[in-house]
């Protein structure tokens, strides 16, 4: 490399570190992608009006003491189309969505509020359908869900139904999980193939006319998380449920919060040979196509046997792997080693206006 | 998968590139000089980066991206035309995903979708005609871009529309020909190339015989390529075996797909529906004589151009994009002025910024990294538990 | 956009000759085939999908010897590397 190229790496470097800015005059889809426009939307626009330390941090959800003990905070809303898919429908994404936000903190989730926006017209054995689901939802993953909320607006101003979780959590270990933790010499893992979710939706809408056997894998990752501190008490750095985005989104907010190089082995990644077809059919990267039951997990490379021995013992992580490590340099970047033997970045997805996939 | 597992072999790799690396050396007259090779197809960029294919070159063969992505070369003003129509009452305008944020002079089509129009990704254009059947009081158009890939299977949908009467469908014809392309590469003075690695997806439908003035009058080798990694490389010792052998011609590597006289069929429904234009702006470029496809006056009432009233503004590329430069190959995508700086995949001001196979976004998304830096970062192995 | 990948066919259409339903690593869609040959492909053949049509039949034959030069090549270097490493440990 000459000293001319590295002269415009240094200042993309330096460019891509500068405070975000939202350019367009409207929203588009690229905002809800999860990608770069996204980030873009949230840093600075919403942190900038709600600028405080706990929203900073920019975590899935906010730890807070309180009467002795510390609790997690998180919402998130759904707005997938369709509303049922193979695999789940919206409810059941509705609890396991936000129970997976308040878990990956090392939390127990304790109590879910649920707020429905209801489009006039649409059909009450439907609605009945969506609150059977988030009711099992709820009592497979050991939480209540204690108050909510209901507002109808006219036909056409919604897509059927919109709903919008928040929930509480109680910290009970004694751990600090974050994005910003990880260090050099770390191993990167992930608990089962990727991808699944967002495939199944892209292909549930109908649009592509593409079939196949393939279901989300929306679920509660409380017990797996469990499973994984209770084996591993000490060392987890970070959990991520890999949601919109994918895991390369999550392994660039690792990389960015920590001002490390994160290297993944593709070989290594889990994946079902469904999403790698769907994937190339539609010339997409599976890397960046949702979960909606997988999460990512940093933790001291000693430990990372330890680890993974603790997710594939729990139904949820069996298909768990090691796929990459933590190192010092360049900072801020994800790499993948590819399977033919090259070196690529993995960047932020930047901003393709895929389809509502939660 | 068959056919892409198997072409997709690090070990393979390997071998081929030490293979690679002894023909340089052995090629006679200037030992240690430098071998450049023009890959044409951006499909064939965004393997070489997205598969970190450069890690296995030599340093003395250097590839150099050319003109064929189709997104890349589509001008400001076409666009800007095709937004004007997808704004009109009562359209519904569909595409290929690569052109959402391609920037016209007035924005791109995600702005105009999110200000009102209705803009609809298509996985092929007869899904276009299928939302045209679907809503038969809405006029909907198919923005056909691409060489003589794509350009087939537009016409395939023009005669079945046809034969099906379906009257609220239109193209706004953007389809484009790869021959005068690279012609305007090899006028191009600033540029010494020793040969082509050839676009294998457009040669499906053309073969391999148009190539052969490249050869016979310009004294450069050509071998159409696959696509998978292990392809491209394979073209690459072909054409070094060519130089190294003294002979200088054209050479199929991608048999399995490409037949050496193209697909017949394809090429009767080209003709069929549409003619060569007079000539036709290409970005960076400028406008090429014969270059570009519109539709026969036998298929006018399917014409967008003509159905529509389309502004048909030349408009300049933005000063600071140097674009032509990159597209030609005389600039790497890092050369350019405002690459990374104001031009980033997000806020693109040039089309070789969008489109996953312009060099300037495969460039940025995949090789923005000194490889010497990261040789430390990749050389620490991941622990091998739990490989699938 | 110049993606092109390869399929396999499934089932060709009845009613609809110009129609093949093509597997891609275990996903299904259909395909149209009007650009090959009346009678060219049929289940277990292979193609190269690109926006919704078939563009090419795949030749296995000249598959085959593509793979059968690279494998010679990598085994070649494989043999090559053995050889060296022996003669260091003599």
């Amino acid at each position: 490399m000459t000293t001319d190229e590295q002269q415009v790496l240094d200042r993309i470097d330096r460019a891509r570190r500068r405070r975000p800015r939202v350019r367009e005059e409207r929203i588009t889809m690229a905002h809800g992608a999860g990608g770069k426009a996204t980030h873009t939307l949230v840093e600075a626009l919403f942190l900038d009006a709600f600028r405080n330390p706990q929203l900073e941090r920019l975590e899935d959800q906010a730890v807070f003491p309180a009467a002795g003990g510390r609790f997690a905070f998180t919402t998130d809303s759904y707005v997938v189309s369709p509303l049922f898919f193979p695999g789940g429908d919206i409810g059941e994404l509705a609890v396991n969505g936000t129970v997976n936000d308040l878990a990956v903190s090392g939390a127990s989730p304790l109590h879910l509020s649920a707020g429905f926006i209801l489009e006039e017209g649409f059909p009450v054995a439907d609605l009945q359908r969506i609150v059977a689901s988030m009711a099992a939802a709820a009592a497979a993953a050991n939480v209540t869900v204690v108050t909510g909320d209901t507002k109808v607006v006219q036909r056409g101003k919604a897509d059927g139904c919109y709903i919008t979780t928040a929930g509480v959590g109680v910290l009970e270990r004694d751990v600090e999980l974050g994005a910003d933790r990880a260090r050099p010499g770390d191993a990167v893992l992930v608990s089962g193939p990727i991808g699944d979710h967002g495939v199944t939706i892209m292909l549930a809408r109908g649009e592509l006319e593409i079939s196949s056997d393939i279901a989300s894998d929306t679920a509660p990752l409380a017990g797996l998380v469990d499973a994984l501190l209770d084996a591993v008490p000490r060392g987890v750095r970070c959990l991520r449920d890999a949601t919109r985005g994918g895991v390369a989104t999550i392994l660039n907010e690792v990389a960015a919060a920590s001002d490390v190089a994160v290297v993944v082995d593709e070989a290594a990644v889990p994946m079902r040979a469904e999403v790698r077809g769907a994937s190339e059919i539609l010339g997409i990267d599976p890397l960046y196509v949702a979960c909606e039951g997988r999460m990512v997990v940093v933790v001291d490379g000693a430990q990372a046997p330890a680890a993974l021995d603790a997710l594939r013992s729990h139904p949820l992580g069996a298909g768990a792997s090691v796929v990459g490590t933590v190192a010092a340099d360049p900072p801020a970047l994800v790499l993948l080693r590819t399977e033919f033997g090259g070196t690529r970045i993995v960047d932020m997805l930047i901003g393709d206006p895929l389809p509502r996939i939660c | 998968m068959r056919f892409v597992d198997e072409f997709r072999d690090a070990g393979t790799a390997r071998a081929l590139a030490s293979r690679i690396a002894e023909l340089c050396r052995s090629i006679p007259g200037e030992p240690g000089r430098e071998y450049k090779f023009m890959e044409v197809c951006g499909g064939h960029t965004h393997t070489i980066y997205k598969h970190g294919l450069e890690d296995h070159l030599p340093d003395t063969v250097t590839l150099v991206h050319g003109p064929g992505c189709p997104v890349c070369v589509i001008p400001m003003g076409r666009v800007d035309d095709a937004i004007a129509i997808a704004e009109q009452p009562d359209v519904i305008m569909t595409t290929f995903s690569d052109m959402m944020r391609v920037p016209g002079s007035r924005g791109t089509f995600l702005e105009s979708n999110a200000a009102g129009a209705d803009i609809r990704m298509v996985y092929s254009p007869l899904d276009s005609l299928k939302i045209a059947r679907q809503n038969p009081d809405k006029r909907v158009v198919f923005m056909g871009i691409g060489f003589e890939t794509t350009a087939p299977s537009t016409a395939m949908t023009l005669l079945r529309a046809a034969r099906e009467g379906i009257d609220n469908f239109a193209v706004f014809c953007n389809h484009v020909t790869i021959i005068p392309a690279i012609k305007a590469i090899l006028d191009s003075p600033d540029l010494r190339l020793d040969g082509f690695v050839g676009p294998g997806h457009v040669s499906t439908v053309i073969g391999c015989r148009p190539y052969e003035f490249i050869p016979r009058d310009h004294g450069k080798p050509l071998v159409c390529s696959g696509f998978e990694p292990l392809d491209i490389l394979q073209s690459v010792h072909m054409l070094l075996r060519q130089l190294a052998e003294g002979r200088c011609e054209v050479e199929n590597q991608y048999s399995r797909v490409v037949p050496w006289d193209g697909n017949p069929r394809a090429l009767r429904a080209i003709a069929e529906t549409m003619q060569l234009r007079p000539y036709f702006e290409w970005r960076g470029l400028g406008f090429i004589s014969h270059s570009a496809l519109q539709l026969r006056d036998a298929y006018r009432a399917f014409d967008a151009e003509l159905i529509f009233d389309v502004p048909g503004v030349r408009v300049a590329d933005p000063k600071a994009c140097q674009c032509g430069e990159v597209l030609k190959g005389v600039l790497k995508p890092w050369e350019c002025k405002v690459f990374g700086t104001a031009c980033t995949p997000e806020t693109p001001i040039g089309t070789c910024m969008v489109s996953s196979e312009g060099a300037c976004a495969a460039y940025y998304n995949f090789g923005r990294f000194s490889r010497e830096r990261v040789r430390h970062a990749t050389a620490l192995p991941t622990p091998s538990i739990g490989r699938r | 956009m110049c993606l092109g990948i390869p399929g396999e066919v499934v089932e060709v259409g009845v009613d609809r000759p110009d129609l093949a339903m093509v597997d891609v690593s275990g996903v299904k869609r259909a395909i149209n085939i009007g650009l090959l040959d009346e009678g060219e492909v049929g289940p277990g053949d292979w193609v190269l999908i690109h926006v919704g049509f078939a563009m090419s039949k795949i030749d296995e034959a000249e598959a085959k010897a593509a793979m059968e030069f690279l494998e010679g090549i990598g085994q070649a270097y494989a043999d090559e590397m053995a050889a060296l490493l022996e003669s260091r440990i003599e």
